[in-house]
Protein backbone atom coordinates (compact mmCIF):
# COMPACT_ATOMS: atom_id res chain seq x y z
CA UNK A 1 0.00 0.00 0.00
CA UNK A 2 1.58 3.29 -0.90
CA UNK A 3 0.92 6.12 1.40
CA UNK A 4 -0.30 9.38 -0.01
CA UNK A 5 2.61 11.76 0.21
CA UNK A 6 1.74 14.29 3.43
CA UNK A 7 1.41 17.34 1.10
CA UNK A 8 -1.25 15.77 -0.60
CA UNK A 9 -3.03 16.06 2.70
CA UNK A 10 -2.00 19.63 3.73
CA UNK A 11 -3.31 20.73 0.28
CA UNK A 12 -6.53 18.89 0.77
CA UNK A 13 -6.71 20.63 4.13
CA UNK A 14 -6.05 23.97 3.01
CA UNK A 15 -8.55 23.84 0.24
CA UNK A 16 -11.22 22.64 2.84
CA UNK A 17 -10.25 25.93 4.86
CA UNK A 18 -10.15 28.37 2.20
CA UNK A 19 -13.35 27.49 0.96
CA UNK A 20 -14.57 28.12 4.04
CA UNK A 21 -12.96 31.55 4.37
CA UNK A 22 -14.85 32.13 1.11
CA UNK A 23 -18.18 31.25 2.48
CA UNK A 24 -17.94 33.15 5.23
CA UNK A 25 -16.83 36.40 3.29
CA UNK A 26 -19.44 35.87 0.53
CA UNK A 27 -22.69 34.86 2.57
CA UNK A 28 -24.79 36.93 4.35
CA UNK A 29 -27.12 34.31 5.81
CA UNK A 30 -26.06 33.21 9.57
CA UNK A 31 -26.76 29.55 8.83
CA UNK A 32 -24.33 29.58 5.93
CA UNK A 33 -22.03 31.26 8.11
CA UNK A 34 -21.87 28.78 10.68
CA UNK A 35 -21.37 25.74 7.91
CA UNK A 36 -18.46 27.74 7.06
CA UNK A 37 -16.92 27.85 10.30
CA UNK A 38 -17.84 24.26 11.06
CA UNK A 39 -15.75 23.32 7.31
CA UNK A 40 -13.02 25.57 8.66
CA UNK A 41 -12.80 23.64 11.92
CA UNK A 42 -13.00 20.47 9.46
CA UNK A 43 -10.12 21.59 7.23
CA UNK A 44 -7.94 21.94 10.88
CA UNK A 45 -9.27 18.96 12.06
CA UNK A 46 -7.67 16.83 8.86
CA UNK A 47 -4.45 18.69 8.84
CA UNK A 48 -3.84 17.51 12.26
CA UNK A 49 -4.92 14.15 11.37
CA UNK A 50 -2.97 14.05 8.14
CA UNK A 51 0.33 14.99 10.35
CA UNK A 52 -0.21 12.04 12.82
CA UNK A 53 -0.57 10.29 10.05
CA UNK A 54 2.61 10.97 8.65
CA UNK A 55 4.93 10.55 12.32
CA UNK A 56 2.41 7.74 13.16
CA UNK A 57 1.51 8.66 16.20
CA UNK A 58 -2.34 9.71 18.09
CA UNK A 59 -1.80 12.79 19.12
CA UNK A 60 -3.17 13.95 15.53
CA UNK A 61 -6.07 11.99 16.55
CA UNK A 62 -6.33 13.44 20.06
CA UNK A 63 -6.66 16.91 18.68
CA UNK A 64 -8.99 16.13 15.76
CA UNK A 65 -11.43 15.19 19.05
CA UNK A 66 -10.80 18.54 20.82
CA UNK A 67 -11.40 20.15 17.57
CA UNK A 68 -14.95 18.26 17.64
CA UNK A 69 -15.94 19.24 21.07
CA UNK A 70 -14.83 22.77 20.28
CA UNK A 71 -17.28 22.20 16.95
CA UNK A 72 -20.31 21.22 19.16
CA UNK A 73 -19.87 23.73 22.04
CA UNK A 74 -19.98 26.45 19.04
CA UNK A 75 -22.18 24.77 16.85
CA UNK A 76 -24.95 25.10 19.87
CA UNK A 77 -24.59 28.03 21.40
CA UNK A 78 -24.61 29.52 17.42
CA UNK A 79 -27.56 27.87 16.74
CA UNK A 80 -30.13 29.18 20.15
CA UNK A 81 -28.10 32.77 18.75
CA UNK A 82 -29.67 32.28 15.40
CA UNK A 83 -32.85 31.57 17.37
CA UNK A 84 -32.92 34.70 19.01
CA UNK A 85 -31.58 36.49 15.68
CA UNK A 86 -34.73 35.25 13.83
CA UNK A 87 -37.03 35.96 17.07
CA UNK A 88 -35.94 39.44 17.32
CA UNK A 89 -35.23 40.92 13.69
CA UNK A 90 -37.26 38.47 11.62
CA UNK A 91 -34.35 37.62 9.76
CA UNK A 92 -31.54 35.84 9.19
CA UNK A 93 -29.69 38.00 7.52
CA UNK A 94 -26.20 39.28 9.32
CA UNK A 95 -26.68 42.98 8.36
CA UNK A 96 -29.99 43.03 10.28
CA UNK A 97 -27.93 42.36 13.48
CA UNK A 98 -25.53 45.31 12.85
CA UNK A 99 -26.79 47.82 15.13
CA UNK A 100 -25.50 47.84 19.20
CA UNK A 101 -27.82 48.65 21.96
CA UNK A 102 -25.97 50.56 24.61
CA UNK B 1 -6.14 3.15 -1.06
CA UNK B 2 -4.43 6.38 -3.02
CA UNK B 3 -7.09 6.60 -5.45
CA UNK B 4 -9.46 6.09 -2.61
CA UNK B 5 -7.99 9.25 -0.92
CA UNK B 6 -7.59 11.45 -4.43
CA UNK B 7 -11.06 10.33 -5.14
CA UNK B 8 -12.96 11.20 -1.86
CA UNK B 9 -10.69 14.38 -1.62
CA UNK B 10 -11.87 15.35 -4.81
CA UNK B 11 -15.60 15.30 -4.08
CA UNK B 12 -15.18 16.66 -0.49
CA UNK B 13 -13.90 20.04 -2.46
CA UNK B 14 -16.70 19.76 -4.91
CA UNK B 15 -19.26 19.00 -2.36
CA UNK B 16 -17.90 21.64 0.09
CA UNK B 17 -17.89 24.26 -2.82
CA UNK B 18 -21.78 23.54 -3.82
CA UNK B 19 -22.57 23.74 -0.27
CA UNK B 20 -21.53 27.06 0.54
CA UNK B 21 -23.09 28.43 -2.99
CA UNK B 22 -26.47 27.36 -2.83
CA UNK B 23 -29.40 29.23 -1.92
CA UNK B 24 -31.65 26.58 -0.25
CA UNK B 25 -30.17 25.84 3.06
CA UNK B 26 -30.89 22.37 3.26
CA UNK B 27 -29.57 21.64 -0.56
CA UNK B 28 -26.18 23.36 1.44
CA UNK B 29 -26.56 21.04 4.29
CA UNK B 30 -27.00 17.47 2.43
CA UNK B 31 -24.45 18.92 0.03
CA UNK B 32 -22.17 19.26 3.56
CA UNK B 33 -23.24 15.68 4.69
CA UNK B 34 -21.52 14.38 0.97
CA UNK B 35 -18.32 16.37 1.88
CA UNK B 36 -17.98 15.04 5.76
CA UNK B 37 -18.48 11.80 4.49
CA UNK B 38 -16.36 12.29 1.88
CA UNK B 39 -13.75 13.61 4.33
CA UNK B 40 -14.41 10.80 6.50
CA UNK B 41 -13.00 8.44 3.35
CA UNK B 42 -9.95 10.79 3.34
CA UNK B 43 -9.24 9.58 7.41
CA UNK B 44 -9.72 6.19 6.92
CA UNK B 45 -7.23 5.94 3.68
CA UNK B 46 -4.81 7.81 5.87
CA UNK B 47 -4.85 5.52 8.96
CA UNK B 48 -6.73 6.77 11.12
CA UNK B 49 -10.42 4.87 11.25
CA UNK B 50 -11.33 6.20 14.84
CA UNK B 51 -11.76 9.96 13.69
CA UNK B 52 -13.45 8.49 10.37
CA UNK B 53 -16.59 6.86 12.32
CA UNK B 54 -16.06 10.00 15.14
CA UNK B 55 -16.36 12.22 11.68
CA UNK B 56 -19.83 10.13 10.24
CA UNK B 57 -21.21 10.03 14.39
CA UNK B 58 -20.68 13.06 15.31
CA UNK B 59 -20.29 15.70 12.14
CA UNK B 60 -22.68 14.47 9.80
CA UNK B 61 -25.02 12.63 12.30
CA UNK B 62 -24.94 15.37 15.08
CA UNK B 63 -23.91 18.87 14.23
CA UNK B 64 -25.22 19.07 10.51
CA UNK B 65 -28.65 17.03 12.10
CA UNK B 66 -28.85 19.93 14.32
CA UNK B 67 -28.25 22.74 11.92
CA UNK B 68 -31.68 21.18 9.83
CA UNK B 69 -33.93 20.82 12.76
CA UNK B 70 -32.96 24.46 13.21
CA UNK B 71 -33.65 25.28 9.36
CA UNK B 72 -36.59 23.08 9.46
CA UNK B 73 -37.79 25.03 12.89
CA UNK B 74 -37.46 28.32 11.29
CA UNK B 75 -39.53 27.36 8.22
CA UNK B 76 -37.89 29.78 5.71
CA UNK B 77 -40.46 29.95 2.51
CA UNK B 78 -39.43 30.29 -0.92
CA UNK B 79 -39.77 34.18 -0.47
CA UNK B 80 -36.25 33.90 1.58
CA UNK B 81 -34.93 31.21 -0.67
CA UNK B 82 -35.30 33.89 -3.98
CA UNK B 83 -33.38 36.65 -1.87
CA UNK B 84 -30.53 34.49 -0.82
CA UNK B 85 -30.34 34.09 -4.26
CA UNK B 86 -30.48 37.62 -4.85
CA UNK B 87 -27.60 37.81 -2.60
CA UNK B 88 -25.11 35.47 -3.55
CA UNK B 89 -25.41 36.93 -7.61
CA UNK B 90 -21.84 36.06 -9.55
CA UNK B 91 -20.51 39.92 -7.97
CA UNK B 92 -20.24 39.04 -4.91
CA UNK B 93 -17.88 35.94 -5.53
CA UNK B 94 -15.27 37.99 -7.68
CA UNK B 95 -13.23 39.69 -4.69
CA UNK B 96 -13.11 36.78 -1.93
CA UNK B 97 -12.74 34.18 -5.01
CA UNK B 98 -9.26 36.01 -6.24
CA UNK B 99 -8.25 36.08 -2.67
CA UNK B 100 -8.98 32.29 -1.85
CA UNK B 101 -7.05 31.49 -5.05
CA UNK B 102 -4.15 33.55 -4.06
CA UNK B 103 -3.95 32.00 -0.74
CA UNK B 104 -4.92 28.06 -2.44
CA UNK B 105 -1.58 29.35 -5.10
CA UNK B 106 0.26 30.46 -2.08
CA UNK B 107 -0.24 27.35 -0.07
CA UNK B 108 0.80 25.16 -2.58
CA UNK B 109 3.94 27.33 -3.96
CA UNK B 110 4.95 26.45 -0.22
CA UNK B 111 4.25 22.55 -0.21
CA UNK B 112 5.89 22.00 -3.14
CA UNK B 113 8.61 23.56 -2.62
CA UNK B 114 9.68 21.01 0.15
CA UNK B 115 11.31 17.31 0.19
CA UNK B 116 8.00 14.95 -0.65
CA UNK B 117 7.29 12.86 2.56
CA UNK B 118 4.66 9.97 2.54
CA UNK B 119 2.67 9.29 5.00
CA UNK B 120 2.54 6.04 7.35
CA UNK B 121 1.59 2.79 5.68
CA UNK B 122 0.20 1.95 8.88
CA UNK B 123 -2.97 2.50 11.17
CA UNK B 124 -3.03 4.34 14.35
CA UNK B 125 -5.98 2.18 16.22
CA UNK B 126 -8.19 3.37 18.33
CA UNK B 127 -6.60 1.90 21.39
CA UNK B 128 -3.62 4.08 20.69
CA UNK B 129 -5.81 6.94 21.01
CA UNK B 130 -7.93 6.04 23.61
CA UNK B 131 -4.39 5.65 25.75
CA UNK B 132 -2.78 8.72 24.77
CA UNK B 133 -6.45 10.44 25.20
CA UNK B 134 -6.84 9.47 28.99
CA UNK B 135 -3.13 9.09 29.24
CA UNK B 136 -0.95 12.53 28.31
CA UNK B 137 -3.81 14.80 27.20
CA UNK B 138 -6.16 13.98 30.19
CA UNK B 139 -6.18 17.41 31.33
CA UNK B 140 -7.62 18.55 27.54
CA UNK B 141 -10.49 15.85 28.14
CA UNK B 142 -11.56 18.02 31.93
CA UNK B 143 -11.46 21.10 29.85
CA UNK B 144 -13.19 20.03 26.70
CA UNK B 145 -16.20 18.42 29.46
CA UNK B 146 -16.21 22.01 31.00
CA UNK B 147 -16.35 23.80 27.47
CA UNK B 148 -19.20 21.37 26.66
CA UNK B 149 -21.34 22.12 29.87
CA UNK B 150 -20.89 25.81 29.30
CA UNK B 151 -22.35 25.32 25.52
CA UNK B 152 -25.06 23.82 26.94
CA UNK B 153 -25.59 25.83 29.37
CA UNK B 154 -25.02 28.74 27.19
CA UNK B 155 -27.17 27.25 24.18
CA UNK B 156 -30.15 26.74 27.13
CA UNK B 157 -29.71 30.90 28.31
CA UNK B 158 -29.75 32.03 24.39
CA UNK B 159 -32.24 29.80 23.57
CA UNK B 160 -35.24 30.65 25.60
CA UNK B 161 -38.09 32.42 24.08
CA UNK B 162 -38.73 35.97 25.62
CA UNK B 163 -41.84 36.17 27.05
CA UNK B 164 -43.29 40.10 26.12
CA UNK B 165 -44.82 40.54 29.26
CA UNK B 166 -42.06 38.94 31.69
CA UNK B 167 -39.66 41.01 34.29
CA UNK B 168 -36.23 40.92 33.66
CA UNK B 169 -35.95 39.01 37.50
CA UNK B 170 -38.37 36.23 35.88
CA UNK B 171 -36.42 35.87 32.72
Amino acid sequence: MAAVPIEHGLVLAGLLFILGVVGVLVRRNVIFVLMSIEIMLNAAGLAFVTAGSRWQQADGQVMFLFILATAAAEVSVGLALVLQMNARFKSLDTDAASKMRG
Amino acid sequence: MNVVFYISGAIAVVATFMAISRANAIHGLLYMVLSLLSLAIVFFSLGAPFVAALEVVVYAGAIVVLILFVVMMLNLGPDNIRREARLIGRGVWVGPGILGVLMAAELVYILAGGASQPTGAGMVDPKQVGLALYGPYLIGVELASTLLLAGLIGAYHLGRRHQPGATSEEE
